[in-house]
């Protein structure tokens, strides 16, 4: 075992984003997100770095656009309403091709809702959020250390295909605390980049940061591109668990902390005889689409467990296509599910069939 | 192995820090484990309450439904939470703040006058590691060996004069017949 | 002899503003003093949205282009980000004393080391002529057709006067462009507001006081006639804040 310090998942993507070279945070209080900033409020002053509490989500995220726009890393952290008001600036930044990191860490909705773990954001993170053609990164952490390990991908990813990345959490991992093993930290280097705006110092054109296309010709072309990236990203960048899915004839899925309840429910299950297994997309979107239809030869039928109405479902059904029953384990407003639940739909499902 | 506990009572009585005392010393026993406190304007001044999860493989749901342990720092805890506890488990109530008895026959029951002690020893409110003192001894969750390095871990750097109190207070729980 | 040239820090693009609008001169003012700095190689603009929402196609230095009324908190980043780099937006009435409110006063009361030309000229421009936060009372616009009534509509923002009564900003002044003496101390008080930046001395704000010939449905002259009998008098022109000249006085 390597050094494993005990970390609340809030704090572990503070640290996790420091350590990937992020010097810009931008944030407005909201819970339960409120330890990523009073993290950063701590470190960033020791380590010439910029913490600052804006006047409204609304500015953060524009604070994060300018960030963006000279080319460093830079994030913000936000929970459910608070990420609804960012929506404008996030259409921006994928309008201008930026990178930049924003964290959700759901609470129940819609409204102000309450302050209790949520899933019931995955529309919005995943379909877009904001108005116009876009998608954004959404990587979807289910324990501590996956909380600091996304944070980095984030940057890395959003930095390598130029597109604004998403860590969508909940208020229950980014309360919790578990060992973590954090990544060494990253030298934080300066290149500059092709398209960043940073002075042209007399010796180039002009750059211009920019999601403004009067011409339509212009602004379909910008998306097209646009969209060939998303595919490409599609293409290298999917990644999910698979959980006692070698013999599984049904599949539950789900991501996040119902993934973890969902993890107990099928041992249980297994312990009665049905053999049941679990996907677990690590990135929303993409969503790993091939792996379901893939899954639709082997197994009988689906359970999706969310937090939420049952968003998530409409992919998974998108993606077996109609072949195979989907099911729907759900709590939400703030609730999670208990294994038990869970455990009673994988019986449902199996209907008997062990 | 894995064992889920509940630690709950009153904003104010240190739950969450019993709680990451225990995880610490999982933590230090390289045992996986999770800790989840509630959250919200409950813990000011409501009811508080943690979950530990401590296991010898990766921790699934680390949201403790379903009790091993249940310690019990007020009245509306065990009220709350006594059904929930697993057939054969066990709860431990500070027999100080709460009157009543356990009425469950299925599980094993510790009264635990842990506030008077603390009163009584000069150790302020640390009824909570009184508590944590007997749960170490009763339910062998973690080992008794280097509950020094745990409480060194989780008594913030700037309050040193706290680690003899904590520790005290656990020592008095683990020898409290 | 060369007698009058544009200015090197704009581009050869043509100015798409209406005839007699007064942004070209404001834009030639902002170039101008980024050249007698000779700050343009370090120089990031950020346009708005509004008549100016272009302004990026205008200025050879780097610029971005906020969203509505953002200006000033992407300039915010900005400047955290690169603190040797000069950063200027240039926002219109809508954009910064409307939507963008909350943005202008914060960034002002965080002294925000930041360069703000703001045009007022009570009105929206591009979308077509409507009520904006400053249009005077009884001014008709297209969402004012009978004049803006103080009792429905409230009454216009003075900008100067609001921002200059907080602790943060360095500079705060009000100028017009109607004609050669106010251009010329217009240019005086852009060309302040940058220096300020260069020196750190912080948050520098010069409100111009502007005119919208089109959707004030006059001729240029007569719009030019207008700032000086109706604007002006609401809008008075000085210099409402000044940290360094307060600190000197004392």
């Amino acid at each position: 075992m390597g050094n494993k310090v005990l970390m609340k998942g809030n704090e572990a993507i503070a640290e996790a984003a420091i350590r990937a070279g992020c010097r810009h945070y931008f944030g407005y209080p909201i819970t339960p997100q409120t330890e990523v900033a009073a993290y950063m409020a701590k470190r960033m002053p020791k380590i010439g770095g910029t913490f600052l509490q804006a006047e409204s989500e609304i500015a953060a995220i524009n604070m994060v656009y300018g960030v963006a726009g000279t080319g460093r890393r830079v994030m913000t952290s936000s929970s459910s309403p608070g990420v609804s008001l960012k929506q404008e600036g996030i259409s921006y930044i994928a309008g201008s091709d930026l990178p930049c990191l924003i964290v959700d860490v759901q609470r129940g909705g819609p409204g102000l809702g309450g302050i209790q773990p949520s899933q019931s954001d995955y529309f919005q993170a995943t379909k877009g959020g904001g108005h116009g053609d876009y998608h954004l990164i959404v990587l979807a952490p289910a324990s501590v250390q996956e909380m600091a390990d996304l944070t980095g991908l984030a940057f890395d990813l959003a930095d390598k295909y130029r597109v604004p990345a998403m860590l969508l959490a909940d208020g229950t991992i980014g309360q919790m605390m578990e060992p973590v093993e954090l990544a060494e930290a990253q030298e934080v280097t300066f290149t500059e980049k092709p398209w960043a705006v940073t002075g042209t110092k007399g010796k180039r054109e002009h750059h211009v940061v920019n999601s403004l296309y009067l011409v339509p010709e212009e602004l379909e072309k910008k998306n097209f591109e646009r969209y060939e990236r998303y595919a490409a990203i599609a293409k290298n960048e999917t990644r999910w668990e698979s959980f006692m899915m070698e013999d599984a004839e049904y599949c539950v899925v789900a991501f996040g902390i119902a993934s973890r309840v969902s993890k107990n429910a099928v041992v249980a299950a297994r312990k009665e005889g049905i053999k049941v297994g679990l996907i677990r997309p690590i990135t929303l979107w993409p969503f790993p689409k091939q792996v379901l239809a893939d899954a639709v030869e082997q197994v009988k039928g689906f359970l999706c467990v969310e937090l939420s109405m049952g968003q998530m479902i409409e992919d998974v059904k998108l993606a077996t296509g109609g072949k195979r029953e989907v099911a729907l384990c759900n709590r939400t407003g703030g609730m999670i599910m208990s294994p038990e639940e869970v455990l009673e739909s994988i019986r449902k499902l199996a209907g008997g069939d062990k | 192995m894995t064992t889920q506990i509940l630690i709950a009572g009153f904003g104010g009585q240190g739950i969450l820090f019993v709680g990451k005392f225990l995880a610490n010393k999982g933590l230090l026993e390289g045992r996986q484990l999770s800790w989840l406190p509630s959250y919200g304007p409950e813990m000011r001044g409501g009811t508080a309450n943690c979950s530990v999860v401590l296991s010898d493989d990766p921790v699934g749901s680390p949201i403790v439904h379903k009790p091993d342990v249940l310690i019990a720092m007020n009245l509306p805890s065990l009220d709350k939470y006594e059904s929930a506890v697993v057939p054969g488990g066990t709860i431990l109530v500070d027999s100080t703040l709460i009157e009543r008895k356990v009425t469950r026959t299925d599980v094993k029951v510790f009264y635990v006058p842990a506030t008077r002690l603390a009163q009584q020893n000069g150790l302020g409110n640390l009824g909570n590691m009184i508590m944590m003192g007997k749960t170490i001894r009763e339910c062998a969750l973690v080992s008794r060996e280097g509950i020094e390095d745990a409480v060194r871990t989780v008594v913030s750097a700037k309050h040193p004069e706290l680690y003899d109190v904590n520790l005290k207070a656990l020592q008095l729980g683990y020898e409290f017949v | 002899m060369v007698v009058f040239e544009k200015p090197k820090s704009l581009t050869d693009k043509e100015f798409h503003y209406c005839p007699g609008c007064p942004h070209g001169i404001i834009h030639r003012l902002v170039a101008e003093a980024i050249d007698t700095l000779g700050i343009e190689g370090i120089a990031i603009g950020v346009a708005p949205v509004g008549c100016a929402v272009m302004a990026y196609d205008y200025f050879k230095c780097d610029m971005v282009e906020a969203a509505h009324g953002r200006a000033p908190a992407m300039a915010t980043g900005i400047k955290r980000s690169l603190p040797e780099n000069i950063v200027f937006t240039y926002q219109g009435d809508g954009d910064l004393a409307s939507i963008g409110m909350a943005e202008t006063v914060h960034a002002a009361t965080r002294n925000e080391n930041i360069t703000v030309i703001f045009v007022n000229n009570a009105i929206y421009g591009m979308t077509g002529g409507q009520m904006a936060p400053t249009s005077l009372p009884g001014q008709v616009t297209q969402t004012s057709p009978y004049g803006r009534d103080v009792k429905t509509a409230g009454y216009p923002i003075k900008v100067a006067e609001l921002l200059s009564s907080l602790d943060g900003p360095a500079y705060i002044a009000r100028v017009a462009v109607n004609n050669v003496k106010h251009v010329l101390e217009a240019k005086k008080a852009i060309q302040k507001a940058f220096e300020n930046q260069i020196q750190g001395k912080g948050f520098s704000l010069v409100e111009v006081v502007s005119a919208c010939p089109t959707n004030w449905g006059m001729t240029p002259q007569k719009a030019l006639e207008w700032v000086e009998e109706k604007m002006i008098p609401y809008y008075p022109l000085g210099v409402y804040k000044d940290k360094k000249a307060e600190k000197e006085a004392e």
